[in-house]
């Protein structure tokens, strides 16, 4: 969990002057804020609704991502199965799914089980080239979540410790949720943050937003009423002698400072975000009240509120060894209901223009279906080539980039390698491809991968973006 | 007593001419007491402080110094009995009996070995391949050292000298705990971790002639899973396709060449230099350290950072500490007595003043948030619930029954998210400022409302046991102060817990609960004051 102020001032200069000047900004009266204007040379505006992105950072042309919702297929789903239908090479291949259905998009077809999404294929497109060749989950996983080989010294922070970085508090996010969101349970088995440290961890909801109260760690406590909350902190501040004793201890009053913001999301408004009785049924319901479905509104509430980061960690039973296609007939439907309004709803709040949506699990799995006992039915893990969608932030829909092969089991063109599409992504996110990320023995590693770090890369996706 | 207390009073009117002395405010953290003598350290202390006309805290009262002496000593809070007879106890030498227990119990080699390890990167994987075996060696080696009172010059001797197996001899592990194992990487290791000086911002020629010392340190496998064996390797060259090139002369840091025959190591007659009291690094690095380790900041700031142009901010008292070390051959026990039974170890947090100079010299305790470790310790204890803690790093992967604290934790690879939310160093580089103790947002909403918290709460033995029969608000808050503060309530605080009892109409147990969790978030038990 890494989150607001960590009111550090050692090891990341840039970051926690802003904290440090984030801590004085909100110290002060709001009368007092509006007293005053331009602060110094950072040009802070203290009290008004100023964009510091449009300040902090210098976007390229092409950014126009602010956030990026990713949903992550942990376990690796069949990408024959969800985008890439092979009905062609027979039911060894496709078993029962032989019926891949037309999309709102001419001559992109996907599975019969998504025809929600299908309607919806304007707004995204299909990576049907994706390519690490690794067969085992955490080193696949990790691949594909840092774009980075796998080996060697360094264990790299993940896409969402990277955009957080860049895309949170430094680059003017004033939110009280934390920058970088794991809906709900973390992805554990990898370490998110990598060298950059535990306060670039993400922050795990917990809890399930398919039930009410949504008890988020940390936010929402079951079990102790808002009463009974407040009546605890006026006993602590009763009790509070030691402050008493030092009213102008500095150490103090950041700790305080940090209360604040605890309660913020505790009793404020802060943590309303993740009060999903605020929205209306009929939307609750039109993403299905599935745990991933309401983690989709979640994620759509947290993007309005300018959180840079969101992974929902889709843990479906996509890892499908045994009795593939029961999975497929009960999950899929479950994710076409969800992600397409999620990407309908992005779209109709105008949210979809600055928002990523990626999908993706570490990898996709054996073409050739494995009927017999104790598989019945069953798809191994594979590497070779798997499927990503990406929509919105600048991606094109409607496109489908490479393709696999008759059968689903190599890239026949154009390989797309995990640092391409992250690299993309970055670009359109507007992060600049020389910055240095936070390194604890202050070595030259930049944010955006490329050759020199020994990854492979078959070119950045030009074609959507 | 009345003597030196006379002294002070003197000292401190003429220091500041003009102004009354304000009146000892009542709170329940500072002493009218003068039960400490003043010592040799203080009168360095003071000398400097009127010379700035800085005026000193009082002394702290027994329920602070209880507390501060088992969480400084023995990183373990005391019990709520301990705190009591402590605080009762009417004999005049108390406090110096405190810390001479104190610094034999057995917690003291576990949290020493906790401090040390973080400066001796003893953790199984990334960025070091250490191992797991080769952890727990490691950590057992320091452990042991710490528990003996090993000199400390024998301590460093030991540690820059030994050969062996990984597995077997755990103090070979320091040349393993690095990054690199060039001559240069270690050289800068062995000046950070002992000289306190960062090697990095010397002149090349100045690391160049150091890094000669480590030229000869050869590794190698053996038929073993994972074993190394450090040695003496004496026909070791550099390698051709290193970028790190070692002058043939070795060259101390002080500038003076070193002879070294071909069949002698060179790590020993490094070591044999570092180690001489006449040494002007050596002494002073570890007499700075320890007293930033008590105190809370450097006589010369960071610890770590010793440089010319970083003078100590009392190079007398600095002198003087260096000078007791090197007179006790040096015993770090006696260097910890010397300082804990000093009156300025002994002063409130509460200042006297608003002189942005006091922090640095002293003239009042700094206030520092507990250690991860501590903290959850500290937690567990009052609670009387336990902790997992585990290694992902497999060959085994390690599990520790819940009965451990974790300041007894030996490698750093064995972790949990509390110690990683509470900012637990990540022992890569050695650094005193890897361990970052400062409060953030997510650390609050951890203590304020997690179910973690929650759940030790609701657990809680303390309260369980206070609220049994028929004991009134009163004496259950009599019972948890001591528990969870170590000391004894004020009567406001009395009223004010009275008041919420009867006030909301809640069950006894329910404001126990309450009582507890508003306790153990208040800065009072998150710092050390």
């Amino acid at each position: 969990m890494s989150m607001i102020h960590n009111a550090d001032n050692r090891s990341f200069k840039p970051w926690s002057d802003k904290q440090v000047t984030r801590m004085a900004a909100t110290a002060i009266s709001r009368r007092e804020a509006v007293q005053r204007t331009l602060l110094g040379a950072a040009g802070l505006v203290l009290g008004h609704h100023v964009n510091l992105r449009a300040l902090a950072a210098t976007p390229s042309p092409k950014a126009r991502a602010k956030s990026v919702i990713q949903i992550w297929m942990w376990g690796g789903p069949s990408h024959l199965d969800t985008w890439d239908p092979k009905p062609e090479a027979g039911s060894d291949y496709c078993g029962p799914l032989d019926k891949p259905i037309a999309t709102n998009v001419d001559g992109v077809r996907i599975s019969e089980l998504m025809p929600l999404l299908a309607k919806q294929a304007d707004k995204y497109s299909i990576i049907r080239s994706m390519t690490h060749g690794v067969n085992g989950h955490e080193t696949a996983a990790y691949m594909v979540q840092t774009a980075r080989a796998q080996g060697g010294r360094d264990v790299f922070p993940s896409v969402g410790a990277v955009v957080s970085l860049f895309k949170g508090y430094q680059a003017g996010y004033k939110g009280l949720v934390p920058p970088y969101i794991v809906l709900t349970e973390p992805q554990g088995r990898f370490s998110e943050a990598g060298f950059m440290g535990a306060r670039y961890k993400p922050f795990a909801t917990g809890g399930d937003p398919r039930q009410t109260p949504f008890a988020v760690e940390g936010i929402v406590a079951q079990g102790i009423t808002e009463q009974r909350q407040r009546g605890r902190r006026d006993l602590l501040h009763k009790l509070n002698t030691l402050e008493q004793a030092l009213p102008n201890d500095p150490q103090l009053a950041a700790s305080d400072q940090c209360e604040k913001q605890a309660y913020d999301l505790m009793l404020g408004d802060g943590g309303k975000v993740f009060d999903l009785a605020q929205e209306k049924d009929e939307v609750r319901e039109r993403y299905g009240r599935t745990t991933f479905g309401q983690s989709c509104l979640v994620a759509r509430r947290l993007v309005e509120r300018g959180v840079p980061y969101i992974t929902i960690n889709y843990k479906g039973g996509w890892d499908t060894h045994k009795q593939n296609f029961q999975v497929m007939r009960q999950r899929l439907p479950e994710m076409d209901k969800a992600m397409s309004s999620l990407l309908q709803d992005l779209s109709e709040h105008g949210l979809l223009d600055n928002t990523i949506v990626w999908w993706s699990g570490e990898f996709g799995r054996t073409p050739k279906v494995l009927w017999e006992a104790p598989w019945n039915g069953g798809r191994g893990h594979h590497g070779q080539v798997f499927s990503a969608v990406v929509a919105g932030g600048g991606f094109k829909g409607g496109h489908v980039v490479g393709t696999s092969d008759a059968k689903g089991q190599e890239v026949k063109e154009r390989p797309v390698y995990p640092c391409d599409l992250v690299g993309s992504m970055y670009e359109l996110l507007g992060i600049d491809p020389e910055a240095k990320l936070p390194h604890p023995q202050g070595l030259t590693i930049r944010a955006v991968p490329s050759a020199t770090d020994g990854v492979t890369m078959g070119g950045k996706l030009k074609e959507i973006v | 007593m009345i003597r030196s207390s006379a002294i002070l009073a003197v000292l401190l009117l003429g220091a500041l001419p003009g102004s009354a002395a304000p009146a000892l405010a009542l709170n329940p953290y500072e002493s009218r007491s003068d039960a400490v003598t003043r010592s040799e350290i203080d009168n360095l202390v003071l000398a400097r402080l009127e010379k700035l006309h800085i005026e000193p805290a009082s002394l702290c009262s027994d329920g602070v110094f209880v507390r501060r002496a088992y969480l400084d000593v023995i990183g373990t809070l005391p019990s709520a009995q301990e705190a009591k007879d402590f605080i009762l106890d009417r004999s005049p030498g108390k406090r110096r009996a405190l810390v001479d227990k104190l610094l034999e119990r057995d917690e003291f080699p576990d949290y020493w070995a906790m401090k040390w390890s973080d400066l001796l990167r003893v953790k199984a994987e990334f960025p070091v391949n250490l191992w797991p075996n080769a952890a727990q060696a490691y950590h057992r080696w320091i452990r042991t050292a710490i528990r003996e009172n090993r000199p400390y010059d024998q301590f460093v001797r030991e540690l820059l000298t030994t050969s062996g197996s990984n597995f077997r001899v755990g103090a070979v592990n320091f040349y393993r705990a690095m990054q690199n194992k060039d001559p240069q990487t270690i050289a800068q290791t062995v000046a950070l971790t002992f000289m306190g000086a960062r090697a990095e911002k010397w002149p090349k020629e100045k690391l160049a002639g150091m890094s000669a010392f480590f030229s000869k340190v050869g590794y190698k496998c053996t038929s073993e899973w994972k074993e190394e064996i450090i040695f003496f390797d004496a026909g070791k060259t550099n390698a051709p396709d290193t970028n790190c090139v070692v002058p043939a002369t070795a060259v101390f840091p002080d500038g003076t060449t070193a002879r070294i025959t071909a069949d002698r190591d060179p790590r020993e007659v490094f070591a044999d230099w570092l180690i001489d009291p006449k040494n002007p690094w050596f002494t002073r690095n570890i007499a700075n350290r320890t007293w930033s380790w008590l105190l809370g900041r450097g006589i010369i700031h960071e610890a770590d950072d010793i440089r010319p142009d970083n003078p100590p901010a009392n190079p007398e008292l600095l002198a003087y500490l260096e000078r007791e070390l090197i007179a006790s051959h040096y015993d770090l026990k006696k260097l910890y007595r010397l300082i804990l039974n000093s009156r300025t170890y002994q002063l409130s947090a509460v200042p006297r003043t608003d002189s942005p100079e006091a922090e640095a010299n002293f003239a009042h305790y700094l206030l520092r948030r507990l250690e991860a470790e501590v903290l959850i310790d500290a937690l567990d204890e009052i609670t009387g619930t336990t902790e997992q803690y585990s290694s992902a790093i497999p060959e085994p992967f390690t599990y520790i029954p819940g009965s451990h604290r974790s300041i007894t934790l030996p490698d750093g690879s064995i972790t949990s998210s509390f110690l990683e939310l509470f900012g637990r160093p990540s022992r890569d580089t050695g650094l005193e400022s890897e361990r970052n103790n400062r409060p953030s947002a997510d650390q609050r909403l951890h203590l304020l409302n997690s179910s973690h918290i929650q759940r030790k709460i609701d657990q809680c033995r303390m309260v369980q046991y206070l609220t049994q029969g028929k004991k009134t608000p009163r004496e259950i808050a009599t019972g948890m102060y001591l528990g969870i503060l170590s000391r004894f309530p004020t009567e406001t605080e009395l009223q004010n817990v009275e008041a919420y009892f009867e006030a909301g109409k809640m069950k006894p147990r329910e404001a126990a609960v309450d009582l507890a969790w508003a306790l153990v978030n208040g800065a009072e038990f998150l710092y050390r004051h």
